[in-house]
């Protein structure tokens, strides 16, 4: 007769599938309700929601393009987490790191078009990352909180950003503040012409090159996160201060280290955005992308499999949503907001409601069960 | 229920027990807190109630004072069956509660802290004239001395502990209950509390203290309950029963608790601190100018009260805390405050630490225990490559020590968090002792440490001084430090108050040390 058995721990499907699908209804069955009440047929929103998203090879190619946005944000959300750090500024590394693209579009006009693009890849990196360390750098060595540092960055961000375009990069002669499209030799090659050198044919969309790099740059992070020491001493770090400190690991110089990478990750939204698509530097570029990515890690659970997935998931909410706002016109582009914004509710912000009494149901129905069998 | 070897004793005949608990299960989610918990305390006894770390005493003293429900048995006050529903519902059947760590108000003095939450009618000063009545009435019938207007904050703890069983008096309690009331106290502070514990039980009044220590049940109850995971294994009379017979009760096998070792052959000095003084976080100097030197082959224990400074100390000469003033040798390398050294630094000098509090500290408890197995030698080249780490070889290390230092579950993949006690000390201890140290720090190596593993742990320790290892050892638990260490130094307010050989010192001796008394260093 067992009187003491070990804590329970419940499977990982429990945690890392059945809670975010569960949240995930949750916020569609409310969606529906919305939509209902407005009186459209919601089973038909959601059909067109999901063919707008996956219903043709464009189609297709679009929701990828929202993804790979989503994945770079999602990672820098993600890996700051990792070191105990929440850094909200994406949005405004991703604006700086764009800013690093186009100037390098805009210099290196005639180089060979590899050297332009590794170039503008490194520069979204290092324009993101130096953004993130003035936060990360006062965190580590002033205590400053980079939940309020970074989302101040954010707002410093796009005010640089609005004076150069329209005071310094605007393109003479121009009335929009934007600057001058780049040589064709800058452009990251779009999938859909990739894809045709290889006799594939897909329609024309923006998806391009970027979602490779963001496929490679998740199997980085999970290599550096979970494979090296420098990933061991962030997550030290991150999970225990006094243990690190134990351990002889600087806890400042993991936090600057955990910011660089993090704001890095956030700035090659600019190289799917600058290079990848409007192939000249534009204002608002990062479009809220920075803001989803703390939804997407969270929903992802701070693993770079679990971002990709959450990163499709708003991929699809960004581009069947606009499917379905221009087929029914009574579904405004604002509703699908709001149904964009449920989803974030009940995955992000909500997450830990249902967790727990799921998790108590597993063990009630699954654990309760094992213990009575091992007592008799 | 089997086992149960004798009944309790009834000191007033025929008088039904103060408390009796009848077959007292509670269940968390699939953990089997209390099983089938049943026993009496007779009224004017003093009963015992010892078991390890999750035998399941606390739970069912929680039962008792309402903070759980019971999913079955009952609970019976002088004979009566009643539902208590929480604390205010436990003192009004007469039930009160000292916890471990004390809840009261530090600005407030004595008398404002009675009579907390005991406040009648609107105006506070008639209320606190017949609360001070009531409470020289208290001190005097048992012994209870306190100033009512002093505040708590200049307190001494073994004070502070008198108004937690003054406030729980004061409330009308008949029984009270004690959870670990001496894990703070010096051992004189520990004998005036037990004095006036007999106090009460003389005047009629039931006292069930929960502890670990067989020391004090022996020296203090009239019986004794021992639990064993959840159950009660069994009811017996203090007199009737000793200590060697409670550990194997609560241990299920038979344990060794002294601890077999050979006069040690001190070596060449191998630390030598000088004058060292160390501020705590809050700037508050917590180690004041000590002195003192290890030597190899042999243990230096470190005895004094809880907050004396020995943390401080420890932490400072592991390179975690840094230095205000002084020095320290180690092993020929000369640091201090201009010179520090971090952790990682001492380490590779040749220290092992295994720190005070493992799960704040020495382990990182979300982490996979072959994680937290190489917490502080991730850069080992054992462990790790160029870029990328040995996950294969770390596991396979990493259950080998877990084989070696008897882990269970010896899984290395296992969450850390998910081992008790006993099992994540041997993590931390197997890793450090594997580094084959020239000085091992050890703090509190057997705190929340199950007694099998204690015998297991200081074993370990005294094989390595005899291979010749300098070892500095760190505990609030006398017992230990009397048995392990070959000289003591007593700490006091940040100083060392003096220094014994194991030979000459006893628990008398140490606990007025532990006081603050200097008693020159006995020839």
């Amino acid at each position: 007769m067992i009187a003491l058995a070990p804590p329970t721990q419940v499977p990982r499907w429990v945690t890392h599938v059945l809670v975010p699908v569960t949240n995930l209804l949750v916020a569609f069955v409310i969606a529906g309700i919305i939509i209902a009440a407005i009186g459209e047929d919601p089973f038909k929103a959601m059909k067109l929601l999901v063919l707008g998203a996956f219903g043709a090879s464009d189609l297709i190619g679009f929701t990828l393009y929202y993804t790979t946005n989503f994945i770079f944000t999602g990672l820098a959300v993600a890996i700051a987490f990792h070191c105990g750090l929440f850094n909200i500024g994406g949005e405004g590394q991703a604006y700086v790191g764009g800013l690093g693209v186009g100037l390098v579009g805009l210099a290196f006009s005639g180089w060979p078009a590899p050297i332009v693009i590794l170039i503008a890849i490194a520069a979204s990196m290092a324009f993101g990352a130096a953004w993130a360390f003035i936060p990360g750098y006062l965190q580590a060595k002033r205590g400053s909180h980079v939940v309020i540092t970074t989302i101040m960055f954010n707002f410093i961000a796009a005010a640089m950003i609005t004076y150069l375009l329209v005071e310094v990069l605007i393109q003479p002669g121009q009335q929009a503040p934007q600057s001058r499209e780049f040589d064709a030799n800058a452009w990251l090659p779009f999938m859909h012409d990739v894809l045709r050198g290889i006799g594939i044919n897909m329609g024309q969309s923006s998806l391009n090159l970027s979602f490779v790099i963001a496929l490679i740059a998740a199997f980085l992070v999970w290599v550096f996160i979970w494979h090296t020491r420098w990933g061991y001493e962030i997550r030290t770090v991150g999970a225990n201060q006094a243990a690190a400190v134990y351990a002889g690991i600087s806890p400042s110089r993991n936090i600057i280290l955990a910011m660089l990478i993090s704001g890095g990750l956030a700035g090659m939204v600019g190289i799917n955005e600058i290079i990848g698509v409007h192939h000249r530097l534009i204002l608002d570029f990062p479009a809220g992308f920075g803001f989803v990515g703390i939804a997407v890690a969270l929903m992802g659970r701070n693993h770079p499999l679990g971002i990709f997935f959450a990163a499709l998931l708003f991929g699809m909410l960004y581009q069947g949503g606009s499917e379905l706002s221009f087929d029914i016109p009574t579904i405004t582009r604002d509703l699908v907001v709001v149904i964009q914004g449920l989803v974030i509710l009940f995955s992000g912000a909500m997450e830990h409601v249902f967790r727990p009494h799921i998790i108590a149901a597993y063990i009630r129905i699954v654990g309760g069960r094992a213990v009575g069998a091992a007592a008799e | 229920m089997t086992g149960l070897e004798t009944d309790v004793a009834t000191p007033i005949a025929e008088a039904p027990p103060a408390l009796e608990l009848r077959g007292i299960d509670k269940w968390f989610g699939p953990v089997h807190a209390n099983s089938g918990v049943s026993f009496a305390v007779p009224r004017g006894s003093i009963h015992g109630i010892i078991g390890e770390n999750g035998a399941g005493k606390s739970t069912l003293m929680s039962i008792v004072y309402g903070y759980y429900q019971a999913d079955a048995g009952q609970i019976l006050v002088n004979g009566t069956a009643v539902k208590i529903t929480g604390p205010q519902n436990a003192l009004s059947h007469g039930i009160g509660m000292v916890h471990q760590h004390f809840m009261l108000v530090e600005p407030f003095t004595v008398l404002e802290n009675v009579i907390l939450g005991a406040e009648t009618g609107r105006i506070l000063a008639p209320s606190l004239e017949r609360a001070r009545a009531e409470l020289e009435r208290l001190e005097r019938d048992y012994s209870l001395e306190v100033n009512p207007d002093a505040t708590i904050e200049t307190l001494a703890v073994g004070l502070r502990q008198r108004v937690e069983i003054l406030k729980a008096l004061y409330r009308g309690a008949d029984i009270l209950i004690l959870d670990e009331p001496t894990g703070v106290l010096t051992p004189q502070e520990v004998d005036q509390l037990f004095d006036i514990l007999r106090a009460l039980r003389d005047q009629g009044k039931t006292v069930i203290l929960i502890t670990h220590k067989l020391r004090e049940i022996m020296a203090l109850t009239d019986n004794v309950t021992v639990m064993r995971q959840g159950e009660v294994v069994a009811n017996v009379k203090t007199a009737e029963t000793s200590r060697e017979k409670l550990a194997e009760l609560m241990v299920g096998r038979s344990v060794l608790l002294r601890v077999e070792k050979t006069v040690a052959t001190p070596g060449a000095e191998v630390l030598a601190v000088q004058d060292l003084s160390v501020r705590d976080g809050q700037g508050v100097r917590r180690v004041k100018g000590v002195s003192f030197d290890v030597r190899a082959g042999e243990i230096l224990g470190i005895a004094g009260v809880a907050g004396n400074g020995q943390s401080e100390l420890l932490e400072a000469l592991a390179g975690i805390r840094p230095i205000e003033s002084g020095s320290i040798r180690f092993k020929g390398t000369e640091i201090d405050a201009t010179h520090m050294r971090n952790a990682r630094q001492m380490r590779e000098l040749g220290m092992g630490h295994v720190p005070e509090d493992r799960q704040r500290m020495g382990l990182v408890v979300s982490f996979q225990a072959n994680e937290s197995s190489i917490l502080g030698h991730q850069d080992n080249p054992k462990y790790t490559g160029a870029i990328l780490m040995r996950q294969s070889a770390i596991v396979a290390d990493v259950a080998e020590k877990m084989e070696r230092f008897d882990v269970r579950p010896s899984n290395p993949l296992l969450r850390t968090s998910a081992f008790s006690g006993g099992n994540q000390q041997k993590i931390v201890l197997v890793r450090e002792m594997d580094q084959n140290p020239d000085l091992l720090l050890v703090g509190q190596p057997t705190r929340g440490v199950d007694i099998g593993a204690i015998e297991f742990i200081h074993k370990r320790l005294i094989a390595m001084r005899d291979q010749g290892k300098a070892i500095l050892l760190v505990s609030v638990e006398l017992d230990e430090i009397l048995s392990l260490s070959d000289r003591i130094i007593v700490m006091f307010d940040g100083g060392i108050v003096g220094e014994v050989s194991q030979a000459e010192a006893d628990e008398r001796k140490l606990g007025l040390m532990m006081a603050g008394e200097r008693l020159g260093a006995a020839a």
